[in-house]
């Protein structure tokens, strides 16, 4: 099948990694991506900091964008919600409204995408290692994704997945949050710190590029050598195999 | 009127944030309330099902209020109640004054009520010369502490047992070190004599029938019943959300809050208010008094996207559910009402120009909606906040400048690409000069808690250039 990726923009410019290690796995699952070069922002930091015209005119770009028919897969839970749930009311006034419904219902997060529709847990992955995965909100609240990842993990030869306290507490990233209130949002990223580090991981695995940042800035302030890595990435490894 | 500081959110914040006493006091209490929550309604047969029933109740009871709330007064005054009805905070107190000059009122016990500490009640009652003592544990250390709640449902909860100690040392001489049975035992001994001494008891109400005019008012320590049984003169306080359209909406409404506000299937006292004591009665109150509350609540009826948050039935999970409020408490927020519910009706009771901060001080994680019995979806409330915020209270420049850039830097695809060497060479520039991350201030905010990402050596763009034109050093 075709798909198009949406790299998002946070991947592109500090986790350029996760977008190829999702072109990787698609493509040794036997799939053809494309990536419209074109794309940019989703516009979720407008969004969450209410300038919604602003916003709207990033969403109406990305909609133009991604015209094509193919499914659109996006390694982060955070930016598939934005254009599932938020694009179709967004922009449902102009012009763009049923194209964003349209890009709405094919757009899909990469592990929901994987398992949901492509019915896959297992994609001949290995990875040897013990890691921890933390949910990240969006993900699992907005898309309700709990599983999926885990069962993903679980197929990955090598892996040993430890549960951390409360995986599904927020890392206190929340996008410009993290910037606007940056003690609240550091002190909310200690427990989960704390939490990882007790597991005794080698690596913390999550699915947004936004939380791995902030859960890798937490670890390294604390001179902690647990590896963050994007679900995408272990998917895409064949280390041990 | 209650000191409201909404508006030195940021300040308090930072501060709270900072303070890892509280954060262990916080979190010993939410975690476990979230814990016991979450074990009863796995417990429970059909709880979605439930949630969904409960919503109902609260959406038909808010779209009818025109017609419940005369309903409610008719019948509350055939009981032989008065009902009252209070525009503002200011009118509410200038009632309940009154009722208490004409009882010769000079001691009012009071029950747990949310809505007298957001009219600063307590205040206006001391400037009149009558004394009010809370009777709910964690309500009268707060009051001794000189203190407002820092939480909906756990008044103390940023007090520890030897905070608690120690205060009842200082201001009531009891020796240090006491347990806690013998501080409850201490605060029992005094409230018992406020009680029997007390002309009048105020209390708060959880829910209220239009179709018979019963309050309900539920408690664990028996100091609500007594307060509404025990003084001549009962005065209710409640805001006009609280009603429900019948008798039979009692029942998923109590079926769901105390299991999500402690985890308890149900709490040890239930009180149902049918008017005062009757002829073949041998106790009750002489007068009951209702007072119905507005204070910008029909402000929130009015708006078709914030009214749901009318629905709230005060429970408190979602304060227990939010990252932010397990580190930051409720005294940050500086109103009454604290964490993500607190944040969503501020703007609406208080007006947004003193509210500017609080619906963004979330990450949107939605673990509020997940555990709100009524299913409020907060964080989109949130957001429909913050777009009103920005349309109306200007923002710093800086911020404006960054939004808007961004919007047309990304509009661009090449804008967009030729700024990739631009972050490139900056971020390897603040990486070798550490201290120049403070000429940025988002970097400098980041690098508070938390080391700085580097951009990478190839963004993915140019990655994906290398791959289709064969120049990918991994290309087989
Ligand atoms: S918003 Fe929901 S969870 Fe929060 S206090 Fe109200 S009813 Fe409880």
């Amino acid at each position: 099948m075709e798909v198009q990726l949406l790299v998002t923009c946070l991947a592109d410019q500090l986790a350029p990694e996760v977008g190829e290690a999702t072109v990787d796995l698609l493509e040794r699952l036997g799939h053809r991506v494309r990536f419209p070069e074109a794309q940019t922002c989703c516009g979720q930091p407008a969004f969450n900091d209410g300038f919604s015209a602003e916003a709207a005119a990033l969403a109406a770009r990305t909609v133009e964008i991604f015209s094509a028919p193919a499914p659109v897969v996006v390694p982060s839970g955070s930016c598939a919600t934005m254009i599932r749930h938020f694009y179709p009311g967004l922009l449902e006034r102009g012009p763009h409204g049923p194209a964003a419904r349209a890009l709405a219902a094919r757009t899909f997060e990469l592990s929901e995408f994987l398992v949901r529709v492509l019915g896959r847990t297992d994609v001949g992955a290995g990875w040897s290692g013990r890691v921890t995965y933390h949910d990240s909100c969006h993900l699992l609240r907005e898309l309700g994704v709990r599983d999926e990842p885990r069962r993903l993990l679980a197929g990955v030869a090598g892996v040993e997945l430890v549960e951390m306290a409360y995986p599904e507490h927020c890392c206190g990233f929340g996008g410009a949050f993290a910037v606007k209130f940056p003690e609240v949002s550091s002190a909310i990223l200690d427990p989960k710190v704390e939490s990882i580090i007790a597991t005794g991981a080698d690596a913390v695995v999550a699915n947004d590029t936004g939380c791995l940042l902030q859960l890798a800035g937490g670890l390294r302030r604390r001179g902690s050598t647990i590896r963050t890595l994007h679900l995408a990435e272990i998917l895409a490894s064949q280390a041990s195999r | 009127m209650a000191a409201i500081a909404t508006r030195d959110f940021r300040a308090r914040a930072a501060a709270a944030a900072g303070d890892t006493a509280l954060h262990r006091k916080l979190d010993a209490a939410s975690l476990r309330f979230l814990d016991k929550r979450a074990r009863v309604f796995a417990a429970l047969p059909d709880a979605d099902a439930r949630r969904d029933r409960a919503r109902a109740v609260k959406a038909h009871a808010i779209a009818t209020l025109d017609t419940l709330l005369p309903e409610l007064e008719r019948r509350f005054t055939a009981n032989g109640g008065i009902v009252h009805w209070a525009r503002d905070g200011a009118a509410a107190c200038a009632i309940v004054l009154d009722i208490a000059a004409r009882a010769g009122v000079r001691l009012v016990v009071k029950g747990k009520s949310m809505v007298s500490e957001e009219i600063g009640l307590n205040a206006c009652l001391e400037a009149a010369g009558i004394e009010a003592v809370e009777t709910d544990l964690g309500e009268y250390i707060v009051q001794l502490a000189g203190e407002p709640p820092s939480h909906i449902i756990t008044p103390a909860i940023h007090l520890s047992q030897d905070d608690v100690a120690a205060l009842f040392t200082a201001r009531l001489g009891e020796p240090l070190h006491s347990t806690a049975e013998a501080l409850t035992a201490a605060a029992r001994r005094l409230l018992r004599a406020k009680f029997r001494a007390a002309g009048m008891g105020v209390t708060g109400v959880n829910f209220a029938s239009a179709e018979s005019g019963t309050l309900v008012v539920v408690e664990n320590e028996g100091n609500g019943r007594m307060a509404l049984t025990l003084p001549r003169v009962h005065v209710a306080l409640m805001g006009i959300e609280k009603l429900v359209a019948r008798d039979e909406d009692f029942a998923p409404m109590l079926e769901l809050l105390p299991r999500s506000a402690t985890g308890q299937t149900l709490t040890s006292y239930v009180s149902l208010v049918t008017g005062p004591r009757r002829n073949d009665e041998i106790d009750g109150p002489e007068a009951v008094h209702l007072v119905l509350l507005d204070n910008g609540r029909t402000r929130l009826l009015a708006d078709p996207i914030m009214r749901e948050a009318l629905y709230c039935l005060r429970c408190g999970a979602c304060l227990n559910a939010c990252p932010v409020y397990r580190r930051i408490g409720g005294h940050a927020y500086g109103y009454a009402y604290s964490g993500p519910i607190g944040a969503v009706i501020a703007p609406a009771l208080l007006g947004i120009e003193r509210v500017p901060d609080l619906p963004f001080a979330s990450t949107l994680c939605g673990a509020c909606r997940d555990v709100c019995p009524v299913r409020i979806d907060i964080p989109r409330l949130l957001l429909a906040w913050r777009a009103r915020i920005a349309a109306a209270v200007p923002r710093a420049w800086g911020e404006r400048l960054l939004v808007r850039g961004w919007r047309w830097i990304a509009w661009s695809p090449r804008l967009y690409r030729a700024l990739t060497p631009i972050v490139r060479a900056g971020s390897a520039l603040v990486a070798r000069i550490p201290a120049l991350a403070r000429l940025a201030p988002p970097l400098a905010a980041w690098r508070r808690g938390r080391e700085l990402p580097r951009a990478a050596p190839r963004s993915f763009h140019e990655r994906w250039r290398d791959r289709r034109h064969g120049t990918d050093p991994d290309a087989p």
